[in-house]
C-alpha cells in the first residue's frame, strides 16, 4: 500500500501535515510523536522580527469549533533558523515554513533567508491570517496582491511556494487561479473564517482582538466545498484543511480534490491522533482495493444516478 | 513521558452542589506526576465541548503496595465541561492527557514551606504536601474559602503533617475575611533568619496579593497560574502570561510549558486580568 503523495517536486511519506499555528514550531511535540512519521510539519507563521501577539484572551470555544486571535506571536526567522530548525532536521521532519509579511519586501526577504537555510522543504505564504491589521491578508484578499506576492517570492527561491488562501473572499477559486498564474507550486486552503463571539452579560467581546478566526469541525463542510471549487479551477496540487479530525474527514478532502491535508484544531484535542488517521486511511484503502492513496485525489463521482424508485 | 489514557471513572465524590473529586483510573499518569503538574481532560467524545480543559492533579492514589494506580482532580462546576465532569458516573471514561507542565520546586529543611490556597486553588497542594512530607520540610497551609462548608480536605493535610491556618469570608471557620490577613501577620512575625518559601494557587486577586506580600517580605514565591488553555502542549499559544525577565522587555510566555508554576517575580501582575 502506498501512502506517499506528491506536491509538485515535493514527495511526502503520507498526506498528513500538521497545520501552521496549531503545532508550535514542531519541536514541542517531539516528546509525544515521531515528527518523521508525518507527511510534513507546517511551523508557526514567521515574520522577520519577533512578535508578541495579542493579549489574552486569545481563544474562545464555540459550537464544534473555536475562535482564535493569537496575533502571530513568534520568534522571528533568525531565531527559528538558529534555535528550531537544527532540531527539526535531526528529528527528520519535513518542514513547511509558514512566512508572513507586512510588506511584499518582507515576504521576499524571508524567502531569500529561508532558501539559504538547511532543512526547509517548502514555503507556505501566509496571505490569509485574519488577525493582524497590516499586510498578510491584504495580499490574500486581492487577486493582484496574491499574484504579486507569489510571483515576487517565486523569483527568489527554488523551494516549493505554497500560498495559503483565505476563505474570507467571494470566490476562492479565482485566488487559486491567480496563484497558479504567478508560479505557485501548490495552494493550501482554507485558513480560518473571520468570526466573533460576545459575552452578553458584560457586552464585551470574548477575544481581546474583538474578532478572530473560526476553525474546527464547524467549518469543515465549507472548506470541503472550497477545495472542490479550486479543483475545478486549477491544475495545481491542493493542500486541503478545515476541521479535519478523523480519517473520514481526510478522505473527504482528498476525494474533493486535495493531494494532501493539514490537521490543526484536532491536534489540540488529540495530539496523538496521527497514528489513528494513518490506520483509518490504510483501512479504507484495503477495504476499497486501492493501492495508492494519491489515486483518490479528485475522484468525486458527480454522475447523475437513475432513480428507478422515483420514476416507477 | 506523556500519556493519553481513556481513563475510567473509579469514583466521583460530590463534595457539594458545585465541587466534586473525580478519581480516574490512570496508573501511568499517576506514576509520572510531579507536584503541581496538570492533566488535560476531555469529558466527552463529541465535539461539544471541543477542547480539553486543564486540571491540577489533586491526589496521586496508591494501592496497598504503594504503587500509583489512579489520580483525582478537584472539579468546580462552572461551565459545560466542568458540569459533565461533575455529573460523570463510575465506569464512564474521560480522556486524560498528561502529566503536563513545570512542577513546583519543593524546598528541603531547614527551610519551611508555606502553601497558600484559595477555593479550588487547593488542587495542586496535596501532591506538593506529600513530597514535602517525604523531604521532612515543615509545612503550613493557609487556606481560605467563602464559607466553612467549602474548606475541603483539611483533615487530609493534617494527616500529611501540615499545619493549617484557615480563613472564611463569612467567619464560619477560622479567621474572618481573606486568608492573606493571617498570612501577612505570620510573615511580619517571622525572623530574618527563618528561611521559608511560599507556594500559592487561587483566584488572581489573591495570588496578586500574596505575590506583593512575598516581594515586601523578600520571600521566594511560586505561583500556579490557570489560564485559558487550548492544547496544554505548547502548540496553540493561547495560554500566554506576560512575564518580565532581567534585561528583557516584558514578553508573553506559554503557561502550559513555562508554567503553570512560575516564580511570582516573573509575572507582570498588572497585566493579569483573569
Amino acid at each position: 500500500m502506498d501512502l506517499t503523495v506528491s506536491l509538485g517536486t515535493l514527495r511526502l511519506a503520507n498526506p498528513l501535515i500538521a497545520a501552521s499555528g496549531c503545532f508550535g514550531y514542531g519541536v514541542e511535540y517531539a516528546g509525544a510523536i515521531d515528527l518523521a512519521s508525518l507527511g510534513g510539519v507546517a511551523v508557526k507563521g514567521l515574520f522577520l522580527a519577533e512578535r508578541e501577539g495579542h493579549p489574552p484572551p486569545r481563544i474562545v470555544e464555540t459550537p464544534s469549533g473555536m475562535l482564535n486571535a493569537i496575533g502571530l506571536q513568534g520568534i522571528g526567522v533568525h531565531r527559528f533558523i538558529a534555535e528550531k530548525l537544527p532540531e527539526l532536521r535531526r528529528l527528520g521532519a519535513v518542514v513547511f515554513v509558514n512566512i508572513c509579511g507586512t510588506t511584499l519586501d518582507e515576504y521576499v526577504e524571508l524567502a531569500r533567508i529561508l532558501s539559504d537555510a538547511e532543512g526547509v522543504a517548502a514555503l507556505e505564504l501566509n496571505i490569509s491570517c485574519p488577525n493582524i491589521k497590516e499586510g498578510g491578508i491584504t495580499f490574500g484578499c486581492s487577486l493582484t496582491g496574491t499574484h504579486s506576492v507569489v510571483s515576487a517570492v517565486r523569483k527568489v527561491t527554488r523551494l516549493p511556494v505554497i500560498p495559503k488562501l483565505t476563505p474570507n473572499v467571494t470566490d476562492v477559486a479565482s485566488f487559486a487561479r491567480a496563484a497558479e498564474e504567478a508560479g505557485a507550486d501548490a495552494v493550501s486552503l482554507v485558513n480560518t473564517f473571520l468570526a466573533m463571539a460576545i459575552d452578553v452579560e458584560t457586552r464585551r467581546p470574548r477575544l481581546s482582538n474583538i474578532v478572530g478566526g473560526l476553525s474546527g469541525p464547524a467549518i469543515r463542510p465549507i472548506a470541503v466545498r472550497m477545495v472542490y471549487e479550486c479543483r475545478q479551477a486549477v491544475r495545481l496540487p491542493i493542500i486541503g484543511m478545515g476541521g479535519i479530525a478523523t480519517a473520514n474527514d481526510v478522505l473527504e478532502f482528498l476525494i474533493a480534490g486535495a493531494s494532501a491535508v493539514q490537521v490543526g484544531t484536532a491536534n489540540f484535542v488529540d495530539p496523538l491522533l496521527w497514528g489513528k488517521l494513518i490506520d483509518g486511511l490504510t483501512g479504507y484503502l484495503t477495504r476499497h482495493g486501492i493501492e495508492r492513496i494519491s489515486d483518490l485525489t479528485g475522484t468525486l463521482d458527480t454522475t447523475k444516478r437513475e432513480h428507478a424508485w422515483i420514476s416507477s | 513521558m506523556l500519556f493519553d489514557i481513556d481513563a475510567a471513572v473509579i469514583e466521583n465524590r460530590r463534595l457539594s452542589e458545585d465541587f466534586s473529586v473525580l478519581v480516574l483510573d490512570a496508573p501511568a499518569i499517576a506514576a509520572a506526576t510531579k507536584p503541581g503538574q496538570f492533566v488535560m481532560l476531555k469529558p466527552t467524545h463529541s465535539s461539544d465541548p471541543l477542547l480539553r480543559r486543564p486540571f491540577s492533579v489533586f491526589e496521586v492514589i496508591r494501592n496497598s503496595n504503594q504503587t500509583p494506580t489512579a489520580i483525582s482532580i478537584l472539579n468546580k462546576r462552572t461551565g459545560v465541561g466542568t458540569s459533565l465532569l461533575y455529573e460523570a458516573e463510575r465506569g464512564a471514561t474521560i480522556g486524560c492527557l498528561g502529566p503536563l507542565g513545570r512542577p513546583f520546586e519543593p524546598v528541603a529543611p531547614p527551610a519551611e514551606a508555606w502553601m497558600v490556597a484559595g477555593g479550588v486553588g487547593l488542587a495542586p497542594f496535596v501532591t506538593l504536601a506529600t513530597r514535602l512530607q517525604k523531604l521532612g520540610t515543615p509545612t503550613t497551609l493557609f487556606y481560605g474559602a467563602r464559607t466553612a462548608a467549602e474548606l475541603y480536605y483539611t483533615g487530609l493535610f493534617e494527616q500529611l503533617g501540615v499545619h493549617t491556618v484557615l480563613a472564611t469570608e463569612d467567619g464560619t471557620r477560622g479567621t474572618t475575611g481573606r486568608v492573606t490577613a493571617p498570612l501577612g501577620e505570620a510573615l511580619s512575625a517571622l525572623g530574618e533568619q527563618n528561611a521559608i518559601k511560599l507556594y500559592v494557587c487561587g483566584p488572581t486577586p489573591m495570588m496578586r496579593a500574596v505575590a506583593a506580600l512575598a516581594a515586601e517580605h523578600r520571600r521566594e514565591c511560586d505561583v500556579s497560574l490557570e489560564q485559558v488553555m487550548g492544547c496544554g502542549m505548547g502548540g496553540c499559544y493561547s495560554c500566554v502570561v506576560l512575564t518580565r525577565d532581567p534585561g528583557q522587555a516584558p514578553h508573553f510566555v506559554r503557561s502550559c510549558l513555562d508554567g503553570p508554576v512560575f516564580n511570582s517575580r516573573r509575572i507582570v501582575w498588572e497585566a493579569l486580568t483573569h
